[in-house]
């Protein structure tokens, strides 16, 4: 009996996780209607973002959270003006296009630099064991922190006035600019906090699991089932959709080998989308 | 139907451009010229038909790997498995996989726009797994092929001529393919997808059946291509048939060429090959293969959006009523 509430909260720690890497991607899809297909490549920069700053500089894992927050920051705005400025308004085609053309460029230089091999960041913390069953320490603290962050953006998208521009801007630009926000640089910033989120994202996962250059395709494709559960960016829906895909991987680990889990949540998503478009634990335009 | 393409002079383009194809190396009997257009005659292939859903339709598909890789397996193992004559495992090949893209198409194509391309992305990782659990294709390890394979076609040297003149008539069959389709009232319906759904739908386009048809038909000869090219390398295996940067390529030379266009893509492709012949031997850039196609495609979506043919068509207005 025990081994089920087990599962279940093994399911929702790795779960929050995987709404905080989420988070970025429904955040940018939300407020501009361009779907970063970066997202991946900027996770797998913040994993190796951690993995540089702890090899190189000896600091503790955690210590990597802000730096890699404000160097995503940066690169966002960038990416914002090189490859998103000139797309937004235009069919999503093209912007679709744009963002993968910089996903193979980073994914490119990745693997010239570091090939393909495994990464690994060694975290050591205290987990909580309940009887037979052992919680890790950093799952413990990556769900936490991953919710935490999704509660200061919910707070910052709705209790700042930047975060009600931000907010305006998503729900119509043109009034938006009417009232005097300047819509140009609220989408900048918008790309800028994405990709920031991407990048910490990128540093949680990193303690918890060992990572190549191409891991970020995983959770981008986890990043669209989630964004289509829990709406377009919404924070607190995006941790709902990935407790909930969290769950479900969990559910269906034990009867199926893990290659076909990603086929799955494809599935889900397929599924999802045709049966509700607007999302299924908020409605479009909640933002 | 037949006629009608008869008389436009760019059917005889196309057909100009196959002969130079078959007789510039047959005549000189260069193995090294043949397998450069050889791969020129792949990326032709595989960019005019996933233009058909990018360029007409206006859906992007980023998995239109899965085609190539799929028919390249179904061939392999019809030959291998139960000596099915090379011919009739590519018919084979190209027929399943064209089903079963029509009846994934029926399911995905209800996703509009930007969420049918990521869908495509999912229907790899599908693809994929399956693949690599499926004991009859070898798993993970994959298919090997005797060399007693060759004998029916003459011997191995005289195999790999039949296996290039195929391919090039698979990429004969391609252009068109795509001509026939541009200028007839499927093509146009297509082109009213792309231009605006919700529009074509109300002026009596049926939408969801041209969808499916066109994934469908964009899936048939990219599936016999796999086939002979991965008959000619007599192995296959999952991580070189999905190779997702192949697609990519197919994209950026969609894009390059001039999307919507069938001499762009052709030339767009031609144009590839010669510069990815370029940087696999140069030093520097042998390894920023993909770093070079991403800039690429990045200054073409930003500043060229409608590729090479867009630019001489903007420069040369007569050239539209020739070159499609």
């Amino acid at each position: 009996m025990f081994g089920i509430l087990a599962s279940i909260i093994d399911g929702v720690l790795v779960g929050l996780v995987y709404g905080l890497a989420a988070m970025g991607l429904t955040l940018i899809w939300g407020v501009m209607d361009v779907i970063n297909l970066t997202h991946g490549a900027m996770i797998v920069a913040g994993m190796f973002g951690l993995y540089l700053l702890v090899s190189g500089l000896g600091i503790p894992p955690y210590l990597a959270l802000p730096p890699v927050l404000i160097g995503g920051f940066f690169v966002g705005v960038a990416l914002y003006w090189i490859a998103v400025h000139r797309m937004v308004g235009r069919p999503p085609l093209m912007s679709l296009l744009s963002t993968f053309a910089v996903n193979l460029v980073l994914i490119g230089v990745g693997t010239a630099v570091w090939g393909t091999a495994l990464f690994n960041v060694a975290v050591s913390l205290p987990g909580i064991s309940i009887n037979r069953y052992t919680f890790p320490g950093a799952h413990i603290l990556a769900a936490v922190l991953a919710a935490v962050i999704a509660g200061a953006l919910y707070l910052f998208l709705h209790r700042t006035r930047l975060g009600k521009a931000v907010r305006a801007v998503a729900n119509n630009r043109e009034a938006a600019e009417l009232v005097g926000i300047p819509t140009t640089r609220v989408l900048a910033l918008s790309v800028g906090f994405g990709v920031a989120l991407a990048g910490v994202s990128g540093v949680l996962i990193g303690t918890l699991f060992p990572f190549t250059v191409l891991s970020g395709d995983g959770y981008q494709l986890k990043g669209f089932v989630v964004t289509v559960l829990g709406g377009f960016g919404n924070p607190v829906g995006a941790l709902l959709g990935g407790v909930a895909l969290g769950l479900l991987e969990g559910a269906i680990t034990p009867f199926v080998p893990v290659s076909w889990t990603l086929v799955i949540e494809f599935v889900l998503f397929v599924l999802v989308l045709i049966a509700f478009p607007g999302g299924v634990f908020a409605r479009r335009g909640s933002m | 139907m037949l006629l009608h393409l008869l008389r436009r002079p760019f059917f005889w383009i196309i057909t100009a451009v196959v002969a130079g194809f078959v007789l510039i190396p047959a005549l000189g009997n260069d193995v090294e010229m043949r397998e450069s257009l050889l791969l020129a005659a792949l990326y032709i292939t595989l960019a005019s038909n996933l233009n058909l859903m990018l360029g007409y339709a206006g859906y992007i598909n980023f998995g239109s790997i899965v085609f190539f890789g799929l028919g390249g397996y179904v061939c392999v193992w019809l030959v291998n498995a139960h000596a099915w004559p090379l011919w009739l495992s590519l018919l084979a090949a190209g027929t399943s996989v064209s089903a079963l893209a029509l009846f994934f198409g029926l399911g995905i194509l209800r996703l509009r726009g930007a969420f049918f391309a990521l869908s495509t992305i999912g229907i790899v990782e599908a693809v994929q797994a399956f693949v690599q659990n499926f004991e009859p294709w070898g798993g993970s390890a994959g298919i090997y092929l005797s060399s007693s394979i060759f004998q029916p076609l003459g011997g191995p040297s005289r195999a790999l001529w039949v296996i290039y003149f195929l391919m090039v008539a698979v990429m004969g069959l391609s252009l068109y393919l795509s001509y026939a389709i541009k200028i007839s009232k499927f093509g146009l319906g297509l082109l009213a997808i792309g231009q605006n759904e919700d529009a074509a739908a109300i002026l009596g386009v049926p939408t969801p059946l041209y969808k499916a048809l066109i994934y469908s038909a964009s899936a048939f000869l990219p599936a016999i291509t796999g086939g002979l090219y991965f008959f000619k390398s007599a192995f296959i295996q999952p991580s070189d048939a999905f190779d997702l940067s192949l697609s990519t390529e197919a994209l950026v030379v969609a894009m390059l060429g001039g999307q919507g266009t069938v001499s762009g893509v052709a030339l767009g492709a031609y144009l590839y090959e010669e510069l990815r012949g370029y940087l696999l031997t140069s030093d520097t850039f042998s390894h920023f293969q993909l770093v070079v196609a991403g800039v690429l495609l990045l200054v073409i979506v930003l500043f060229f959006p409608s590729g090479l043919m867009g630019f001489i068509h903007s420069r040369f207005p007569r050239s539209q009523k020739v070159l499609e």
